[in-house]
């Protein structure tokens, strides 16, 4: 079977890797890459789990073919950190215990980041709908909208 | 299987004629890829269309607006003139899934997949919206509602692709709104959806109408006894109710996992009336 | 040991603070490791053949050509693992019987459910593990199948298992059933105390299939070596019970399997028991590679779990002045495939809430062509008590009493005796209630078509075997290793707090982590509530030895009697100047000078933690409901618990919330749908519709804290409590909104719809 050569950035760095074009962006990701900070809850786009950024847009990566990633920039959870300086929502995350088993952490992050790069201050109503993609079975959301709101306060800079 | 992204809609004709059958456009992929998956779906090759400049562009042409059929629904849902215009239309788009989905798939690909369900459809009838096709023979235009013709069934003809969707100027006192019902507030499939596209005159009585009903039959409906309730009416309560009538009425629906016929046929006129409330609501804001 | 500690009330410094979780980076930061995200270098994948049908005898399975493809390295199937005898053990919050076990793994003589696995294939990537699997040829005998409950009782339904009668029927039936079992608690007079009734509700519910929905699909890693050791990383909620599962059906010494846990992506009760782990192990055996098996979502919910469907009968007579005289239900559950639901906990905890005369429960286990039944969140109670709160609703309303006043009337409260074993020690039942009667959410005014709803429910909470182990490092900072799994919900933390406390130290001195099978002793599974309570309590035990040690080593040091060396604040101090008097030694000092004066100090308990107590909680939620499309919106939502001490209050609320969103979600929307053909119909996130964020309100927390006087610092536990009373909760305010009262679950905006448009007709 022939593979599709792909050159693209993650988070910054230069990468190439091979993929059979019937392969997503996730399974690249995870299974070429060894990027497994993004998760599979689904593989139909229903669990936001997989949630990453290319080019500026929120996208599941789990309905993106690897193939398509040719020349794009993308932004994972592996990438949100800086050095030891984690991103003021991972912090509000943990202090928030907006996260209980963590599986849907990295995807509800990576949105909730789109969201404030694009609406820094969202009411409650808009984070809710706007992380209406991204399921959580263990916390009810109440933490995650809390954390979020904090998150978006503390960058506004109140 | 084979990847190609063509750079032009001449190329993307020429890859699809050659496949004879075998290949699937690739838009925004949300729904083929899932077909890829559950093996729905099993194509020789796939025909990227997102590299074509006129697939990417939302372009204002004779006051309308021609959708490229790679514009992704947050491109449009972001286009701040085109919601403007065409409120009802995005407030179809705004529900075709998460903020992640909507990220990739577009209006074009929501159209050719077919579903009865398809959330972008009903208001894009209601408008009076044209598909653009290209194919090996030329270009051709055909109304939304005759282009769906059963679930996953389209009139593409082999070779053809959909290379935009075609909105025409919207009248002066004019109003559209798309409502569906769900379960849940967000990610579901439309249960029953309804779109309503109407112009006042001067004294305030519909002089046209046009209704779209998605979810109730095998494909998206035009309703014109439904439209009929509303026009020569000042849009009252009593013309409500009968275009609510007239809209469950047009309903051939099915029981499936996500809904009962009874259901379906009463909320159709629920949907269709509240759908008609916003729309009226609109018309009268834009005078 | 069996061991209770008893409650000592004390100044705290640490226990009911909020420190950081230990997981909390990693789990931000994509670095924790879940079962999927671990591999080996020469792995292969493995992927399971599933039946297509509800119920059909399997003719012939034949493999070559999948074994001949290149790049499939092994198959197996029926014939790769032993027939098991009849033999039940408690692997679980549910009796599970290994001749089944072996059988839902693989299936033998029967495909019995959509799902079920046939044969497996381990190849040397995804896609030719697929390709093998359209391979395998597979001779079928499709029969009528069974899948509603109440159909599958009838005599002449198709019948899963031969070879099955109804046990605790006397005599023995003649005839094989469906019914697995039929099970029956009470005291008292049940005719006597309805005759003494005034007032009679009697109603009968039905409540359909649903999955724990845990967001991360069962994920596992196996490496079988020649020399007959296996290695396993896997996601479970007990790797102990999957190391004893997997050795059972692979004729394996359980020493010889050693189980790595990774990070669990939610569990709920369906990561309980073992799915592809040993057929990994298998694979691995045979094909000398390790192998991985990830499964999909559709096989999630095709295979796994889901709870018990169920159709439940509630009757209650009571007087007027609003005191029960009688109680009495009939719980028929769905088991799946194979005998075992939660029938037996959902009938303990139908009434529990109450102190009453005169009660009856008579269940049935029913097995039926669904996948095996798996425990969900206080398995089985929320599906009991659901019928039985809308009856108590119902009741206090054609008395004219208020809903929490007519509860209080008959709460049960410390010395009440239970109708299935002990009497109730002391409980907070009734302070659930009174807090939820003062919270301002009670009394808050309420709009057109909306309604407001109370429900309770109670949960035993277990202990069971439990293990740790905790070191003291040669810097003073401790490492405790823990042989329950972290389930979720912080129960690392917690832990690691209550150590901090014992030994007067700050929390980050103190790094808890889970431990392999290896590594310690058995442990029982993550489940009941029991992880806070019991390996709280082993860890206390673990604390108090190092302190003994520490006295021990500094009475030697200081050349002092043992009973004059104290243990306080994190030093050794004389206990006072009159009996001895020497410098105070730190931990950090001690912990440098252990190498000289005895070798490394440690603590370790292996105990059966005995004496749990039970936990109760209040719910109050307001509704909306749209009359034209039945759709009903959840518009604020409080829970009132009591658990006994709450070691880290915003993980507490956090299982509060959860478990409440999740108890929503069952209620409004969440359901198995099968077709005709018995295949299900909504095997995805999609159409299995789990609550999502905009669907949502802020749900609120009331913590009530009664301690529980068999553990040292009062934990009940509090992860069960909170699904048990949504369903209910939410029936009663739909009631309070539009005056009808709906039996169904889900209510969905179809059923609802329906009920109002038929009381319509019916006032015509």
């Amino acid at each position: 079977m022939s593979r599709n050569h792909v050159s693209a950035t993650v988070n910054g760095d230069q990468v190439e890797f091979l993929c059979e074009t019937g392969q997503t962006l996730l399974e690249a990701l995870r299974d070429e890459l060894r990027l497994t900070g993004t998760k599979e809850g689904c593989g139909t786009g229903d669990c936001g789990a997989c949630s990453v950024i290319v080019d500026g847009r929120l996208v599941c990566a789990c309905l993106m073919l690897a193939v398509e990633a040719e020349g794009k920039a993308i932004q994972t959870i592996e990438g949100m950190a800086t050095g030891e300086t984690l991103h003021p929502l991972q912090r509000k995350f943990i202090e928030h215990a907006a996260l209980q088993c963590g599986i849907c952490t990295p995807g509800i992050l990576i949105a909730a980041r789109s969201l404030l790069e694009r609406n820094p201050n969202p009411t409650e109503d808009e984070v809710r709908y706007w992380l209406a993609g991204n399921l959580c079975r263990c916390t009810g959301y109440h933490k995650i909208v809390d954390a979020v709101l904090d998150a978006a306060r503390e960058m506004r800079g109140g | 299987m084979r990847y190609e992204a063509p750079k032009t809609l001449e190329q993307a004709i020429a890859l699809l004629s050659g496949a004879n059958g075998q290949a699937r456009v690739l838009a925004g992929g949300t729904d083929v890829l899932i077909q890829l998956r559950s093996g729905r779906a099993d194509p020789q090759l796939l025909v990227d269309i997102k590299a074509i400049p006129e697939m990417r562009a939302v372009v204002a042409d004779s006051g309308g607006y021609r959708i490229g059929a790679a514009v992704t629904c947050m491109e449009l849902i972001e286009n701040e003139v085109f919601a403007r215009d065409w409120p009802g239309v995005v407030d179809g788009v705004k529900l075709i899934g998460s903020v992640q989905v909507k990220g990739r798939a577009t209006l074009g690909g929501n159209l050719c997949n077919a579903s009865p369900a398809a959330d972008g459809v009903p208001a894009l009838i209601a408008a009076g919206a044209l598909v653009c096709i290209a194919g090996p023979l030329g270009r051709r235009e055909a109304p939304v509602e005759d282009f769906v013709l059963g679930p996953g069934r389209t009139s593409l003809g082999n070779g053809e692709l959909v290379a935009a969707i075609q909105l025409p100027r919207r009248a002066p006192h004019s109003g559209d709104a798309y409502l569906r019902f769900t379960p849940r507030t967000e990610m579901d499939i439309a249960v029953v959806g309804a779109a309503v596209y109407l112009t006042l005159d001067g004294k305030g009585v519909c002089r046209s109408a046009r209704v779209g009903l998605g979810a109730v039959a095998a494909r998206a409906l035009l309703v014109p006894a439904a439209a009929a309730a509303l026009i020569g009416t000042t849009v009252d309560e009593a013309a409500l109710e009968r275009l609510a009538a007239a809209a469950s009425a047009a309903c051939r629906p099915i029981d499936d996992k996500r809904g009962t016929k009874q259901f379906r046929v009463k909320v159709a006129g629920v949907m269709a009336r509240r759908a008609a409330a916003i729309a009226i609501e609109r018309a009268r804001r834009q005078g | 040991m069996s061991a209770t500690l008893k409650y000592q009330e004390k100044e705290l410094k640490l226990v009911g603070t909020r420190p950081l979780r230990p997981d909390g980076v990693d789990k931000v930061t994509g670095r924790a490791r879940f079962g999927a995200d671990y591999n080996l270098p020469g792995q292969l994948i493995g992927k399971v053949l599933r039946s297509p049908h509800a119920l059909a005898r399997i003719k012939s399975i034949d493999t070559s050509a999948a074994l001949a493809l290149p790049g499939v390295k092994a198959v197996v199937t029926r014939d790769d693992f032993a027939e098991m005898p009849d033999e039940m053990a408690a692997v679980g919050e549910l009796m599970i019987n290994f001749r089944d076990v072996t059988r839902n793994m693989m299936a033998r003589e029967k495909v019995l459910y959509d799902g079920h696995p046939l044969a497996a294939v381990a190849a040397t990537g995804e896609s030719v593990a697929r390709a093998a699997l359209a391979l395998i040829k597979v001779e079928y005998e499709v029969l009528p199948h069974a899948i509603d409950v109440v159909e599958a009782m009838k005599p002449g339904a198709p019948l899963l298992h031969e070879h099955q009668y109804t046990q605790g029927v006397k005599p023995k039936p003649d005839r094989p059933s469906n019914v697995a079992k039929r099970l029956e608690f009470g005291h008292g007079d049940i005719a006597a105390g309805f005759r003494q009734a005034e007032v009679i509700v009697e109603r009968e519910f039905n409540t359909k299939p649903v999955h724990q929905g845990y967001i991360e699909p069962q994920a596992c890693l196996a490496s079988y070596s020649a020399d007959g050791q296996a290695e396993l990383w896997t996601s479970t909620q007990g790797h102990f019970v999957f190391r004893a599962q997997c050795a059972k059906v692979l004729q394996m010494d359980v020493s010889k399997i050693r189980v790595t846990p990774t990070e669990i992506g939610g569990g709920f009760g369906g990561k309980n028991n073992i799915y592809n782990e040993a057929l990994a192990i298998a694979l691995s055996r045979k094909s000398g590679h390790p192998v991985k098996m990830v499964m999909t979502r559709e096989e999630v919910f095709s295979s796994t779990g889901p709870t018990s469907g169920a159709n439940v009968k509630v009757k209650l007579g009571c007087t007027r002045d609003g005191k029960i005289t009688a109680a009495e239900a009939e719980l028929n559950f769905q088991a799946g495939a194979f005998p075992g639901s939660s029938v037996n906990q959902a009938s303990m905890c139908a009434f529990t809430r109450y102190d009453l005369a005169n009660v009856r429960i008579v269940g049935h286990d029913v097995t039926v062509n669904r996948p095996k039944v798996a425990a969900y969140r206080a398995p089985g109670a929320p599906i009991a008590v659901f019928g039985v709160e809308s009856v108590i609703d119902e009741m206090a309303k054609k008395l004219g009493i208020d809903p929490i006043e007519f509860r209080l009337r008959n709460a049960a409260k410390e010395g009440t005796q239970t109708y299935y074993g002990p009497k109730l020690g002391p409980i907070g039942y009734i302070q659930t209630l009174e807090a939820a009667r003062a919270h301002p959410h009670y009394r808050a005014p309420l709009g057109p078509n909306q309604g407001r709803g109370v429900a309770t429910g109670f949960w035993f909470n277990i202990g069971n075997e439990t293990t740790c182990s905790l070191n003291l490092q040669e810097d003073g900072t401790l490492t405790l290793m823990l042989g329950t799994i972290d389930v979720a919900g912080g129960s690392r933390a917690s832990m690691a707090m209550m150590v901090a406390e014992e030994l007067g130290i700050e929390f980050d001195r103190v790094r808890p982590f889970v431990g392999d099978t290896a590594s310690l002793g058995f442990n029982f599974l993550t489940a009941g509530s029991r992880g806070t309570f019991a390996s709280g309590m082993a860890s206390v035990i673990a604390a108090r030895q190092v302190i003994e040690k520490l006295r021990q080593r500094v009475a030697k040091i200081r050349e002092v009697p043992l009973e004059a060396v104290a243990w306080k604040d994190g030093h050794a101090r004389p206990v006072d100047a009159t009996v001895a008097q020497f410098a105070p030694m730190s931990l950090p000092e001690i912990a440098r000078m252990a190498g000289k004066t005895g070798g490394t100090i440690a603590g370790h308990a292996e105990i059966n933690a005995q004496g749990a107590g039970p936990g109760f909680g209040t719910h109050i939620v307001d509704v909306e409901v749209d009359k034209e499309t039945g759709a009903v919106k959840i518009l604020r939502y409080t829970v009132v618990q009591d658990v006994g001490k709450a070691i880290h209050p915003a993980y507490v609320e956090g299982q509060l919330q959860g478990g409440a969103v999740q108890g929503i979600g069952w209620a409004l929307n969440e359901e198995y749908v099968y077709g005709e053909d018995g295949v299900l119909q909504n095997p995805g996130f999609l159409d299995y519709r789990i609550p999502v964020a905009s669907d949502l309100p802020f749900i609120d927390t009331v913590i009530v804290e009664v301690p529980n006087p068999n553990h040292p610092y009062g934990v009940r536990g509090c992860g069960e409590v909170p699904i048990i009373a949504p369903m209910a909760a939410i029936a009663n305010a739909i009631e309070n909104a539009i005056g009808l009262r709906l039996c169904e679950q889900p209510l969905s905006p179809p059923r609802v719809l329906k009920a109002i448009d038929e009381a319509a007709a019916a006032r015509r």
